[in-house]
């Protein structure tokens, strides 16, 4: 019989090595973001010779950044364009959503199973039509144009995630309501819609995502700086000039700290929303 | 009376079926249309070619065929080492251990980066001055093996195996929730069972776990290779620009055809076919997934 000493000590010593493995993934997981927030406070110098942590901190890099740089401008640009996506999605796919589950009518599952069918077929050349056609639709360079196309990027996946939702909440609120004298928008804006706040997250949270992190429709729709989101603006940035790095690692910064935040403070849906996306996707 | 109702529905699905398809249906037919012509994309006059196009993808494009062995490579690393590290780290975390939480949170970070940011810092952290930081080779130069040290991005033998690591950073985290849901339905009697019966560990792990997480693996094997292959924005920012050279993978291929030859029909027919190939990959494995269910 071994003793319960070894066991012990057996049991500690894995203990141990499984942990010494998880702190050291996890550490490789920070170590670029950390070393990236820590340049976009140094001076170029500092990057290129200096130790990991600067002596100083150069926060007017930010300032620099934001200002001269022009991140500024991407930064709100970034912003607008999720913003206005996620709405536009949000209405038009549960509207769509809605008619899906609730409705009776002509060619009803021919168009689910289209917007089905899109999820599934992958076209990897499709952005070179999508060129052609903005062209032609006088939409290429317009914020307008760019817009329309990210909404329907994240059509047909929100459209599945919101109908499958549909399916399974009971109707009696919407009888009531339609016992009421209640219209059919008049349902889906003051019942169906507010009752499917835990679905409406997960689709909020992956198409923000989504769209925050888009990156080659931007580059191909927009020509103009005035326009452009952080992630070609940055591309932009570091092909124009002899680049100036810690401005560089400022507006990386800027593009990669709003994720995090949110990601920290709204871990579970996030998760939820991402995963959910990405396997039914 | 009758009409009016049946006209409401529609309005319903009237938005998303109009953005569908201006902006899916009709590039998607357009993409089949263009790839049978040769057309700068300015010019109003296409030149009808058949599957010329096709042919000179096949037999005169070496650079579509490196491509795509590049895209293959990175999905093979994803494959293996990618989830092999995904497995491990969720096995180490399905178990009642300290700070399991703090964990999942940090491992997941990397997932919702953008590639383009991922691609950067990462670029800037390997490349030697004054392109980078050069960490990389300092590190190694540290570590006493001089002889290690090369321009690991520029290196035509190391710049694939670096740009495939560097996904694997990226994609792990995926993989490692999906397998720790899947390690958490796994009844904890079936373990009990299995040590009562005189199972050790590693038995019990083989006999136990694995059968039982066949399924989940086969899962997160079709998201790592679909997501693999058409990885190539963090390319892009490892790398710089479409001209990814010896790291190039088809969309690249794509999307330089566009941009820098302005060969859109080209670009299409590249589309076409690489599309043809995930569709052929999503089908074998989902034969290989039914048949490893009955099983």
């Amino acid at each position: 019989m071994k003793s319960t000493i070894y066991y012990k000590t057996k049991k500690v010593t894995l203990n141990l090595l499984i942990h010494l493995f998880l702190i050291s993934v996890a550490v490789s997981c920070l170590f670029p973001l950390i070393w990236m927030v820590l340049a976009s406070l140094k001076t170029q110098e500092m990057i290129f010779k200096g130790g990991v942590v600067p002596k100083t901190f150069h926060f007017e890099n930010y300032y620099l950044a934001w200002v001269k740089g022009g991140f500024g401008r991407y930064f709100l640009n970034s912003i607008f364009y999720t913003v206005s996506v996620v709405a536009g999605i949000v209405i038009v796919s549960s509207l769509a959503a809605y008619a899906f589950s609730r409705f009776r009518f002509w060619g009803r599952n021919l168009f689910f199973i289209m917007f089905l069918a899109a999820m599934m077929i992958p076209i990897p050349g499709s952005f070179v039509a999508l060129y052609v056609l903005l062209n032609k639709l006088h939409l290429r360079n317009t914020p307008i144009g760019y817009i329309l196309c990210m909404i329907n990027v994240g059509l047909s996946t929100s459209i599945f995630l919101l109908k499958t939702f549909f399916d399974k909440m009971p109707t009696e609120l919407e009888d009531a309501a339609r016992i009421d004298g209640c219209s059919k928008f008049g349902m889906w804006w003051h019942v169906a819609l507010p009752l499917s706040k835990p679905v409406l997250a997960v689709v909020v949270v992956f198409n923000a995502l989504n769209v925050w992190n888009e990156y080659i429709l931007a580059l191909i729709i927009f020509d103009s700086k005035q326009f452009m989101p952080l992630q070609v603006a940055l591309q932009t940035f570091q092909g124009e000039f002899v680049t100036n790095y810690p401005l560089l690692m400022a507006g990386l910064t800027l593009t990669a700290l709003p994720i995090i935040i949110v990601y920290l403070f709204m871990q579970k849906y996030i998760i939820k929303g991402v995963m959910q996306g990405a396997i039914v996707g | 009376m009758r009409i009016k109702p049946t006209l409401e529905n529609y309005i319903f699905i009237l938005p998303a079926v109009l953005i569908f398809s201006i902006f899916y249906i009709i590039p998607f037919i357009w993409v089949f249309q263009l790839g049978f012509y040769e057309w700068d994309g300015i010019l109003p006059t296409k030149v009808f070619v058949g599957l010329g196009n096709f042919k000179d993808i096949i037999f005169n494009d070496p650079h579509w065929w490196r491509s795509l062995h590049n895209a293959g490579y990175i999905t093979l690393i994803a494959l293996t080492f990618q989830n092999a590290i995904a497995f491990l780290l969720a096995w180490a975390c399905d178990r009642e251990i300290r700070l399991k939480n703090f964990y999942r949170l940090i491992f997941f970070i990397p997932p919702i980066l953008s590639e383009l940011v991922v691609g950067m810092v990462w670029g800037f952290i390997i490349r030697d001055n004054p392109q980078g930081a050069g960490l990389a080779n300092r590190f190694l130069l540290a570590l006493g093996f001089p002889e290690l040290v090369r321009s690991w991005l520029s290196d035509k033998n190391t710049v694939l195996t670096t740009v495939a690591l560097i996904h694997s950073w990226k994609g792990f985290g995926w993989g490692f929730l999906i397998f720790l849901a899947g390690l958490q339905t796994i009844p904890r009697e079936l373990y009990e069972a299995a040590r009562v019966d005189g199972a050790n560990a590693w038995q019990s792990f083989r006999k136990v776990t694995i059968p039982l997480m066949v399924p989940v693996m086969i899962l997160v094997a079709i998201l790592t290779v679909l997501g693999a292959m058409q990885a190539f924005v963090l390319i892009i920012g490892l790398v710089g620009g479409e001209f990814a050279g010896y790291a190039s993978v088809p969309v690249l291929r794509i999307l330089a055809s566009m941009r820098y030859s302005s060969m859109f029909g080209y670009a299409c027919a590249q589309g076409i076919t690489f599309g043809f190939i995930l569709i052929i990959i999503s089908f074998i494995q989902y034969r290989f997934s039914k048949r490893a269910r009955q099983v």
